[in-house]
């Protein structure tokens, strides 16, 4: 105790050195921090221990023999229903491409109306925590929202990929704005054109790799985000994942499963290329 | 006529300075150029004709062939594009061509909705590949503006320029990131627009071997107020020592004679030296 004591003192009177304090000296007040830091989160992680009901993680070795018959289900994996499978999985597909787009059409003049370098702060406030607040309600809450609002199907789907894509895309894109270039703006002002002018020709051309990279990004996501979306009702290869399992079909979900990983490697292979193209 | 009429225009940064009383007169035709050391005043002044900033205070006020600019801080946004403006930085926007960019000097002109959607008329696309002609780089029209060299650019920004008929240009140190034969042609390329389409050329220079060599005016300018007006011809050696102090060694070049040499621009037809003779 006297020890931390004493090299707290040192630690305060450390600016008053000439030139940098002896290692040794600075070294030993961070080690008691560490050990004060790694403490806490032991403590916080044995208090969670219980409630998050960790103890049945022996469950995972005594009953083995549950784990190994499940899994043999999943080894064997029923593709005789593929065709339905793949209609779905372009459901699913569609709800997020009809999803991204109307967020990055949406988030086009969110972004720059929240954008600090485009619109006064009286605009940009409002705008951004209209932003956050669609950022911060998970898509899973918005289609259960929509559900009750439109009805079970893929278009509760579709709004709630777009609002909740919007909050997260306006924000990523008026991060991009916000760190353009002004001069070229500045000249272009200077040859009287109009607001609207100076944003299309002097922001939009500096800020559009970026754009066109988050946005492909997102409908990445999103692809993965309507599969979780189906499982709620909102229609898709989700839906038809969640009844097979609850119907113990497992070679059947393991089919489906791998249809999913297959369509979202094959979405990253493409927006790569698109990515390419673009830029 | 007067071209440029600024009078009694003061403006604060902070504690600085950065324009004290300022009050010049240029007439139309003239070819002038602004001098002075870094921080001088040069470019703000600039900024201010170019209707980029508003000036402190009531006293301030800017006219450009006898419209006001602004008046006690007050821009008046409608007069931008009277007065076009060629910057140290080129200030083109990197990922359009260069075509683009020079036509983006018709914003101010045509109609508002045209300008928008970027629906240029034939004669303006023409208007545009001769002016980049004019410059001499018309092999560049399609290229992106970002693949042109440092002296590519900036004519490339005068070509905008031209293309936005402006009877006035003013130009902030338009040289100063270019190697010595890109500067020589850009400023010939101003003369040249100087005396070819009468055209009021104000010119902000760094080294005071340009202002003898091409304009017969000179605007000397230190700590934010004017500090010399009058023949580029009176600007010795010895004289910038005088207004300038040790600072003046920024001005001149180490090999430049000591003694200013006859008003005549390199490379320049008989025609441009007789007319500056007869001038």
């Amino acid at each position: 105790m006297t020890k931390t004591a004493t090299n707290g003192v040192a630690n305060g009177m450390a600016p008053q050195r000439p030139v940098a304090p002896a290692p040794e000296a600075a070294r030993a007040p961070r080690n008691w921090r560490n050990l004060t830091l790694l403490g806490a989160l032991i403590v916080i992680l044995a208090v969670s221990w219980g409630p998050a009901e960790m103890g049945q993680s022996t469950y995972l070795f005594t009953d083995s023999g549950n784990m190994a018959e499940y899994a043999s289900g999943f080894m064997q994996p029923d593709f005789t229903d593929w065709r339905s499978y793949v209609e779905e999985m372009i459901v699913t597909i569609q709800i997020a491409l009809w999803g991204t787009f109307l967020a990055v059409i949406l988030s086009i003049p969110f972004g720059i109306l929240s954008a600090s370098n485009m619109a006064p702060w009286w605009i940009n406030q409002p705008v951004r925590r209209l932003m956050d607040l669609f950022r911060a309600i998970h898509e899973v809450v918005f289609a259960v929202l929509f559900v009750v609002a439109v009805g079970l199907g893929p278009f509760a789907g579709v709004m709630a990929l777009f609002i909740h894509t919007t909050g997260i895309l306006a924000k990523l894109f008026s991060e991009a704005v916000e760190a353009i270039d002004p001069r070229p703006v500045e000249a272009i002002r200077t040859t009287g054109a109009s607001r609207t002018q100076q944003v299309i020709y002097g922001v939009i051309p500096q800020v559009l790799p970026l754009w066109i990279s988050y946005s492909l990004y997102r409908l990445e996501s999103n692809v993965r985000s309507a599969t979780v979306l189906g499982i709620i009702g909102a229609g898709g290869i989700g839906q038809v994942l969640f009844e097979s399992i609850r119907a113990f079909y497992y070679p059947e979900s393991s089919a489906i499963l791998i249809i999913v990983i297959l369509t979202v490697t094959v979405m990253d292979l493409i927006s790569q290329q698109l990515r390419k193209l673009v830029i | 006529m007067t071209a440029i009429s600024v009078s009694n225009l003061s403006k604060r940064y902070g504690k600085i300075r950065a324009l004290d009383d300022v009050s010049l007169e240029l007439e139309h035709g003239e070819m002038v150029a602004l001098i002075g050391a870094s921080g001088s005043g040069k470019s703000t002044l600039i900024r201010h004709i170019a209707g980029l900033e508003a000036g402190d205070g009531q006293a301030g006020k800017i006219s450009v062939l006898g419209e006001v600019t602004q008046s006690g801080g007050r821009l008046n946004r409608n007069r931008r594009g009277a007065v076009s403006v060629i910057f140290q930085q080129f200030n083109l926007v990197d990922r359009l061509s260069v075509l683009t960019n020079v036509l983006i000097g018709n914003l101010g002109r045509v109609p508002r909705w045209r300008g928008t959607i970027g629906y240029f008329h034939r004669c303006e696309r023409n208007k545009a590949q001769a002016a980049l002609t004019r410059v001499g780089i018309p092999q560049v029209a399609a290229q992106r503006s970002s693949t042109l060299s440092g002296g590519q650019q900036q004519r490339a920004a005068i070509a905008r320029t031209l293309v936005q008929e402006a009877r006035i240009l003013i130009a902030d140190e338009p040289i100063s990131a270019l190697d010595p034969s890109s500067a020589r042609r850009v400023m010939d390329v101003l003369a040249d627009i100087n005396t070819q389409d009468n055209i009021t050329v104000l010119v902000s220079l760094h080294q005071v071997e340009y202002a003898r060599r091409y304009c017969k005016r000179t605007i000397a300018m230190r700590d934010g107020r004017i500090v010399y007006d009058g023949p580029s011809t009176a600007l010795s050696n010895a004289f910038l020592a005088e207004l300038y102090g040790d600072a003046s060694e920024e001005l001149v070049l180490p090999d430049a004679p000591a003694e200013p040499m006859p008003v005549m621009p390199f490379g320049q037809t008989s025609r441009m030296a007789v007319h500056h003779l007869n001038a």
